[in-house]
């Protein structure tokens, strides 16, 4: 079987990782709508598990959206995978802005973040710029916003109004922009398959912020009157089901389940090694880095969508802005991609 | 026609891209009854979010109004807002305010005699019963219009709708959009009562547009 995919070229490498994955989302698929159906047909569960039957074909969906987009990217090229990801950029941005309240002062900002930064960040990765790219934003950008919004002549909450905007700049942008940079990289003895890495980001991004959510969904803190579970799941549960570290930013933020997160996810992508252009404990390293950064991220979003007052990026539902919630899956994302690019970029000199 | 239907398609997809056009119905569904939808108006775009918003069936038999000194002041959006919105054109400011004590208007059904011809020929129209763009946030007065027709043609269905955003997208005096998420949010209808007033029912019709801001 390995000699098997070993003697596979690399194309046929990655498509065989698709089928794989497909097939695997598929069967899953069809189990939940299964089970879906038969829970119409007679219910015989609670309401908290059915919260939770729909929590999980929320997640399904998200993974099939996500599998899809990196198909796509993969099947047509680097060059239109740097499109797709300009799109999800422009999305993510578009619903940043709409939940940061910005004056009329704003608008030529706003435009030059939409219209310019945006299409010319992604050129350059496309382009393969590197030493450009990873300055345009945090130099040329950062000093362009403010000047711009300057000579609107509208000095109320001018540094809030810029500190947004840059934000949005580079969570957005300049992290998604990351993303496709990382199909350019030359590795020696590697070519042809930088699709890989990035399925390995974004795999082992998902599984870390995927795990957490179960444990936050499986071990919430009980109530203190709450009989306490027995045995190996009493254990766990309180292990697992601490108080929450910073409350008033996330309900389920501990360090023990995070850590918990973090070790699964790093040796999911140790695991994934044989993929990647990594040894074994160098794949460990990376997996690490990558969900470490993306969970703070994740975290950091969760602090600034509570000060806007919102739970989601796009409420349940659909609120008032209509926005979709895009952001929320992607923002774990924005923040990992940088630092795993750079990490990769600086220790293996490519 | 051809041309205004490429066009129309071209236009619904930067309005979609840049804005999502988001329809919500929040208290009716959308239903081919004739209706007269009123809204909330901070900007041009306003026209524009809600054909954009109302699905393809409705778009068809649904004609907004358009200010004149606006719409119609260059051949070109001219011809979008006959063509492509299949608008109704009124003078701005012509719609009467309510009587006050003074003599009232000369001739004070002339400006509403399109709307009330649009509405006799069985299509449902969009107002913006404010008749000029506000410019902080909170909706004006709304003007009498909106009661003249809803007492001339008490079957047809009165909507509220609140469009959300759109002032961001294209604040006055600037001609490139910005793409902001904005959503119109139908409201559940509402009927003017048997021996309602003027001024109480306009009250009430201006706060189930307000209402609908916070659903």
């Amino acid at each position: 079987m390995n000699a098997f995919l070993r003697n596979l070229t690399p194309t046929q490498q990655v498509a065989a990782l698709f089928v794989i994955v497909f097939g695997l989302l598929a069967v899953i698929s069809i189990a939940t709508l299964l089970v879906g159906f038969r829970e119409r047909r007679n219910a015989a569960h609670g309401e908290a598990w059915l919260r939770e039957f729909n929590d999980f074909r929320a997640l399904l969906s998200t993974t099939w959206f996500m599998v899809v987009v990196f198909w796509i990217g993969w099947a047509l090229g680097p060059s239109v995978a740097t499109v797709l990801f300009a799109i999800i950029s422009f999305f993510a941005l578009r619903e940043f802005i709409t939940l940061s309240p910005t004056r009329r002062g704003d608008h030529r900002s706003l435009i030059l973040a939409f219209f310019v930064v945006l299409p010319i960040q992604f050129v350059l990765v496309g382009t393969a710029r590197f030493d450009l790219f990873t300055v345009f934003i945090p130099v040329y950008v950062f000093i362009a916003i403010p000047v711009v919004s300057a000579l609107a002549n509208d000095p109320s909450h001018f540094l809030e109004r810029n500190a947004k905007l840059q934000w949005g700049i580079t969570v957005c942008v300049y992290g998604m922009s990351h993303v496709p940079a990382l199909l350019l990289l030359s590795f020696p003895g590697y070519e042809g398959k930088s699709a890989f890495l990035v399925f390995f980001l974004v795999f082992v991004v998902q599984t870390c912020m995927v795990v957490q959510h179960l444990i936050a969904r499986q071990f919430a803190p009980l109530a203190a009157d709450a009989p306490q579970p027995t045995g190996l799941r009493g254990r766990l549960q309180r292990l697992l089901g601490r108080a929450p570290f910073a409350p008033n930013v996330s309900r389920s933020f501990n360090w023990t389940s995070w850590g918990v997160g973090m070790a699964i996810a790093s040796v999911v992508g140790a695991l994934m090694s044989f993929i990647t252009p990594f040894k074994f404990g160098q794949a460990l390293a990376m997996a690490l880095i990558a969900c470490v950064a993306g969970s703070m991220g994740h975290l950091v979003m969760k602090a600034l969508k509570r000060d806007r007052g919102i739970p989601n990026w796009g409420p349940k539902g659909v609120g008032v802005t209509g926005a979709n919630g895009l952001l929320d899956r992607v923002d774990a994302l924005c923040f990992a991609a940088p630092i795993f690019f750079h990490s990769v970029r600086w220790y293996f000199g490519v | 026609m051809f041309a205004a239907k490429l066009l129309g398609w071209i236009l619904l997809g930067v309005v979609r891209l840049l804005t999502g056009a988001q329809a919500r119905w929040w208290g009716c569904p959308p239903k081919a009854e004739q209706r007269i939808y009123f809204a909330n108006h901070q900007s041009h775009l306003d026209l524009v979010m809600i054909w954009a918003a109302l699905p393809e069936e409705l778009r068809s038999i649904t004609r907004p109004i358009a200010a004149r000194d606006y719409w119609a002041n260059t051949p070109m959006k001219r011809w979008i807002t006959t063509e492509v919105f299949n608008a109704i054109y009124v003078e701005r400011g012509g719609t009467p305010a309510p009587a006050e004590e003074g003599a009232p208007a000369p001739d004070p059904m002339a400006p509403l005699m399109p709307l009330i011809e649009a509405l006799r020929s069985g299509d449902s129209i969009i107002i913006f019963p404010e008749g000029t763009r506000g410019h902080t946030g909170e909706p004006q007065k709304f003007k009498s219009g909106l009661y003249t027709l809803a007492q001339m043609f008490p079957e047809v269905v009165l909507v509220p709708a609140w469009i959300d955003n759109v002032q961001r997208v294209m604040p006055k005096g600037e001609i490139v959009p910005v793409p902001i998420l904005c959503s119109v949010t139908f409201g559940a209808p509402i009927a003017l009562g048997a021996d309602e007033e003027r001024r109480a029912f306009l009250d009430r019709a201006r706060e189930a547009v307000v209402a609908l801001r916070n659903v």
